[in-house]
């Protein structure tokens, strides 16, 4: 029994060899698919293998206070900065960016089609009481969202407003079963295969940039993060070959982000 | 019903062409219940035999909490082993988050009071049969739990296999201390979950065919090689 136990615990120090690092990523850079593309490149480059822990921003935060990851790549400006000046993270690295967009039911009965500037979109959801599925999971696209409510000064409430508490795919999947409005990313919503009625209705406004940015977890609070191989993939997610694969990255001929690393 | 059909074709061709993901995928699957299977085994069997010819002051408060503990919430129980694995956590240098231990650590604290508590149901019974026999024969109380464990065998097995099937298909805990990484911790159930979240409904679908069908030749194979429902056995 023991010896069992023993060598159950060798199988599970030894799987995470001296090469790999775990990165915790938001489902949405997960779900563009653009990870697929990235991670052969890198491991055939540095040779670390990347651990992809998928997670809302909120997690991510939470996974690399704890020292659970070596790095995370997220999208909440203000978080980030929280998480670096508190010290869990060394620095904060922009790396790329792309936009959310809001979705709804194509015949959109609040009309955000014809809206000038987000603001009014969303005030024109709440006004007519159209569904509206929010993440509701402390993620970067829930976080954004309630932003944007702020900006509009409405405190969403009531039926039409659906709090699901789940990733984005699953938020979507509701959306798409419940003919409902929804903030997502771009790359999200392009790679999504079960957009049923849903269609983009509202793109454009400067207040829908999402930048997302690189934090190494700081290696003077968790001495057992593999500090050096972050910033490897760092030097590597900064470098010309990656703005290639990201800027080159197409989901149906539509470009999805736009590298933007110094 | 298309996207179950198309989920039926999906599963049948990632069966067909040995989809290397699949079988990579498949593997740990088992890898980890199975293993999670034989440590909850080893635990909770002979403890339910116990539970069944030992009497003690709070016999009657211990098995009403082991039925409770059946129920046991996968996600509860996949948060608190995240937190004792965590770095933060006081067993955070063994690194073992983010592991198929880590999974099969918590597998095993899921299903092992489903299993004690079947086996001890199922020891009761024969203890009440084999109790007049075994005081007089004055055996020890080790020798009364290995006669007992052998004679329940195959209620036993069955308890073991309500373990193994509660595993199998269990998704909150193993998301949360296995993390669902590719190529290190992803199972048919994450893996499931994944798809569902893409929008890919036939591909989950298909795993979930794939997952259905593991299930079932495990049972299989587990009454084949105990050879039960056999002529001239029980």
């Amino acid at each position: 029994m023991i010896r069992v136990l023993v060598a159950l615990f060798m199988i599970g120090a030894t799987s995470v060899s001296a090469d790999t690092l775990r990165l915790a990523v938001t489902t949405s850079f997960q779900n563009s698919g653009l990870a697929d593309v990235l991670l052969p490149e890198i491991a055939a480059d540095t040779g670390i293998s990347v651990q992809l822990l998928v997670v809302g921003t909120g997690q991510a935060l939470r996974l690399g206070e704890a020292g659970d990851v070596d790095a995370i790549l997220v999208h909440a400006r203000a978080a980030e900065e929280a998480f670096v000046a508190q010290g869990f993270g060394t620095h904060r690295r922009e790396i790329m960016y792309n936009d959310f967009v809001l979705v709804g039911p194509s015949d959109d009965p609040a009309a955000i089609a014809d809206a000038q500037t987000v603001r009014a979109a969303m005030i024109s959801i709440a006004t007519t009481e159209a569904a509206f599925v929010s993440r509701g999971d402390d993620s970067g696209t829930h976080k954004k969202e309630i932003s944007l409510w702020d900006a509009a000064s409405i405190t969403p409430d009531g039926g039409w407003y659906r709090s699901v508490g789940t990733g984005m795919g699953a938020a979507l999947n509701t959306a798409s079963a419940m003919s409902a409005y929804i903030l997502t990313d771009r790359a999200s919503w392009l790679n999504f295969g079960n957009k049923r009625d849903l269609a983009m209705l509202f793109v454009g406004d400067p207040a829908l940039f999402n930048q997302y940015a690189f934090i190494p977890v700081n290696p003077s609070r968790h001495a057992h993060v593999r500090h050096a191989q972050a910033s490897i993939l760092e030097e590597w997610l900064s470098s010309g070959k990656a703005k290639t694969l990201i800027n080159g990255y197409r989901i149906d001929g539509e470009a999805v982000f736009t590298f933007n690393a110094e | 019903m298309g996207e179950i059909w198309e989920g039926l074709i999906a599963g049948f061709w990632l069966v067909v062409s040995l989809d290397a993901d699949l079988v990579e995928v498949t593997l740990r699957s088992l890898q980890v219940t199975l293993t999670a299977v034989v440590i909850a085994s080893a635990i909770g069997l002979p403890f339910g035999a116990w539970l069944a010819i030992r009497r003690f002051r709070h016999r009657r408060a211990t098995i009403a909490l082991l039925n409770a503990l059946m129920g046991l919430p996968p996600v509860v129980v996949g948060l608190i082993v995240y937190l004792l694995l965590s770095r933060s956590g006081p067993f955070g240098v063994f690194n073992l988050l983010f592991t198929p231990t880590a999974m099969i650590i918590a597998q095993v604290i899921i299903i092992t009071p489903l299993i004690a508590s079947i086996a001890h149901q199922a020891i009761r019974d024969i203890w009440a049969d084999y109790h007049d026999l075994l005081i007089s024969l004055s055996t020890s109380k080790i020798q009364r739990i290995k006669t007992l464990l052998w004679d329940g065998r195959r209620a036993l097995i069955t308890a073991s296999l309500a373990g193994f099937g509660r595993a199998i298909g269990e998704v909150g805990a193993i998301m949360i201390v296995g993390g669902n990484i590719d190529n290190a911790t992803r199972v048919l159930t994450t893996a499931i979950a994944l798809e569902t979240g893409k929008g890919d409904f036939a591909l989950a679908l298909g795993l979930g065919f794939v997952l259905i069908g593991l299930a079932v030749a495990v049972n299989l194979a587990i009454h084949a090689i105990g050879q039960t429902e056999s002529e001239g056995k029980w």
